[in-house]
């Protein structure tokens, strides 16, 4: 957040070893949660939240390093920071859950699963951001401080397309792992938002793929179907837990 | 202990002068050595390049040691043309040398090319042993000033040359240009040299196509490329990523209409346009196809230029960056031999005595 305030868009030991000094304070958190509730950790709106910002930043240091994408913190950390702050913001979203049944091993899968995916799609809409910046400066001709350190766009281009690819991948694990649950009529609203999100991604790499679809397309497709996921994902989880 | 430092570049002298006076490869490390052991002299380093002869030396005393440092001057090729050659002492010696290595006195502001030359200079003399603790903490500490520099600053940032700026641009959207495909519409030679650019950074394959089949094939065969008839070009487009435009052509050879068609076979696949020709070789509104970005020879030199006053505008960084270092240098040097070093270089020099 402070490279970016600051305009330092240099690759900085410090931001990364930062970023992983918040990774690391994360997982402890989430183990920790884990530990006292006897489950994995996304029983409220508040765990959801952390376990995801969680999930960004295990992609950015999985992936950062390998493309060469160390800007990516940059981008990726004022959306954890939202995320995490969010979360601590307001308390309410800390309730504590209904009593449950005996942890199911069907509904773990699923809830992290989802949740992780969601992750990779996150990665994949920041990296289209970098796609779009980077682009639209090469269209315009005036190329700006930030466009010296970004990463060659064909690279941005295929960190998004394999983020989605995993992202993917994760959410149909975790779909799958939901209908194992049961339970389907009375999570309606829930599912069809799952299967249309998984719909939405399957048509981005679908025209990918098939070689239909602009790099720039893409990117801002990414960029819009993570602005849906994000704009939604608390209220779809609002009416499925009032219904 | 005193540092000096003895020299002409290309700000002070021409080259007929500056190669008077320049050192062979062969003959530096004995120059050095030979210089070290002038009276008035403790260590020494010669820095020989196209653009700078430069003679590093500490001793006791600085005008002693400047002193030297002219004599040998005068006695390896004559008095003639030495008053060309800046005098420094002290802190302007060693602020000098930061500057140098950082790229501040270079001709092209920022280039990096002088940092490695400075340092085969370094360990040329200091392999043959004639340098001691001051030059080389002095040379160590100038080799950092650099790469704080380089790493804190924009003073290396962009391209300042239109043929620089064209290859980084194509690096940007391609990342390494190994898998590119390349084609030239037009022999000419600012094409050549864009090409021969793109060439060094390993493109896959050049084609080059041009009215006069002859001129294509010469240049083609120069570049290890293949040559084609001008009227074929379109045909053989599929799979170019860079294309650059340079002939003499009154009117755009690459209109929108050509274009569309052929960018709709190959939505995910970008296109480099570099229209280098005047009058342009590409209709300007092929930028607005989806995929295509179109420089023309204003773009680059926009660019260059831009970067250019980038780096003009980071001297004041650098320079205050290197004052803060010249000032530590200077206390250290001020400051003397550690003690228990002290007795032990005087148990030395005794016991080689």
């Amino acid at each position: 957040m402070h490279a970016l305030g600051a305009r330092v868009y240099r690759r900085s030991r410090l931001n990364f070893f930062a970023i992983l000094g918040g990774f690391l304070g994360q997982t402890a958190f989430l183990y920790l949660r884990g530990e006292k509730i006897g489950r994995c950790p996304l029983t409220n709106l508040f765990e959801v939240f952390i376990f995801l910002a969680w999930a960004m930043v295990l992609f950015y240091l999985l992936i950062g390093p390998t493309y060469r994408l160390s800007l990516l913190g940059v981008f990726t950390s004022p959306l954890v920071f939202v995320l995490q702050i969010g979360a601590l913001l307001f308390p309410g979203l800390d309730r504590a859950a209904p009593a449950r049944s005996a942890v199911n091993g069907w509904m773990e899968l699923h809830a992290a699963a989802s949740i992780v995916a969601y992750g990779a799609f996150a990665l994949a809409g920041i990296a289209g951001v970098m796609y779009l910046v980077q682009e639209r400066q090469l269209k315009t001709h005036h190329l700006r401080s930030i466009f010296f350190h970004l990463p060659p766009i064909r690279d941005l281009a295929t960190a998004n397309l394999r983020l989605i690819l995993t992202g993917f991948a994760l959410l149909t694990i975790g779909l799958g792992a939901g209908f194992a649950v049961g339970g389907l009529a009375s999570h309606a609203v829930k599912i069809a938002w799952s299967v249309g999100v998984w719909l939405l991604y399957a048509f981005i790499l679908g025209a990918e793929y098939g070689h239909r679809l602009s790099p720039r397309r893409g990117a801002w497709l990414s960029v819009g179907a993570l602005a849906v996921v994000l704009c939604t994902l608390w209220g779809i989880r609002f009416i499925d837990q009032a219904a | 202990m005193e540092i000096v430092c003895l020299g002409l570049s290309h700000h002070t002298a021409p080259v007929e002068v500056r190669e008077k006076f320049a050192v062979p490869d062969s003959e530096v490390a004995p120059s050095a050595v030979e210089l070290a052991r002038q009276p008035g002299l403790d260590e020494a380093v010669i820095v020989s390049t196209c653009n700078r002869v430069e003679f590093y030396a500490a001793g006791e005393n600085a005008q002693d040691a400047l002193e030297a440092l002219g004599r040998f001057l005068t006695s390896r090729v004559g008095a003639a043309g030495t008053e060309a050659f800046f005098r420094h002492a002290s802190q302007r010696s060693i602020e000098h040398l930061f500057r140098v290595v950082s790229g501040l006195d270079s001709m092209i502001l920022g280039e990096t090319e002088i940092l490695g030359q400075v340092k085969k200079a370094y360990q040329t003399a200091q392999q043959a042993g004639a340098t001691g603790r001051h030059l080389n903490k002095l040379f160590q500490r100038a080799f950092n000033v650099a790469k704080e520099v380089r790493t804190n600053t924009n003073i290396t940032r962009g391209s300042i040359s239109v043929g620089s700026v064209a290859v980084e641009l194509a690096e940007r959207l391609f990342g390494r240009l190994g898998e590119c495909h390349v084609m030239i519409l037009g022999a000419g030679e600012t094409s050549e040299l864009t090409a021969g650019a793109l060439q060094a950074r390993g493109v896959k394959a050049i084609f080059v196509a041009n009215r006069s089949y002859d001129r294509a094939v010469a240049l083609a065969e120069k570049m290890g490329g293949k040559a084609l008839h001008f009227e074929d070009w379109a045909g053989n487009f599929h799979d170019v990523d860079i294309l650059i435009g340079s002939t003499a052509a009154p009117h755009p050879v690459v209109t929108l209409a050509k274009l569309a068609p052929i960018m709709r076979t190959r939505p995910d696949r970008p296109l480099f346009c570099i229209d280098l020709a005047v009058p342009r070789d590409f209709e300007p509104a092929v930028n607005k196809l989806d995929g295509v970005y179109l420089y023309d020879i204003d773009h680059l030199r926009q660019i260059a230029d831009d970067s250019m006053a980038v780096r003009q505008q980071e001297v004041v960084v650098c320079e205050r960056l290197i004052e803060r270092h010249v000032s530590e240098f200077s206390a250290w040097l001020a400051a003397g031999p550690h003690p228990l070093s002290a007795s032990l270089h005087q148990q030395t020099e005794g016991a080689k005595s």
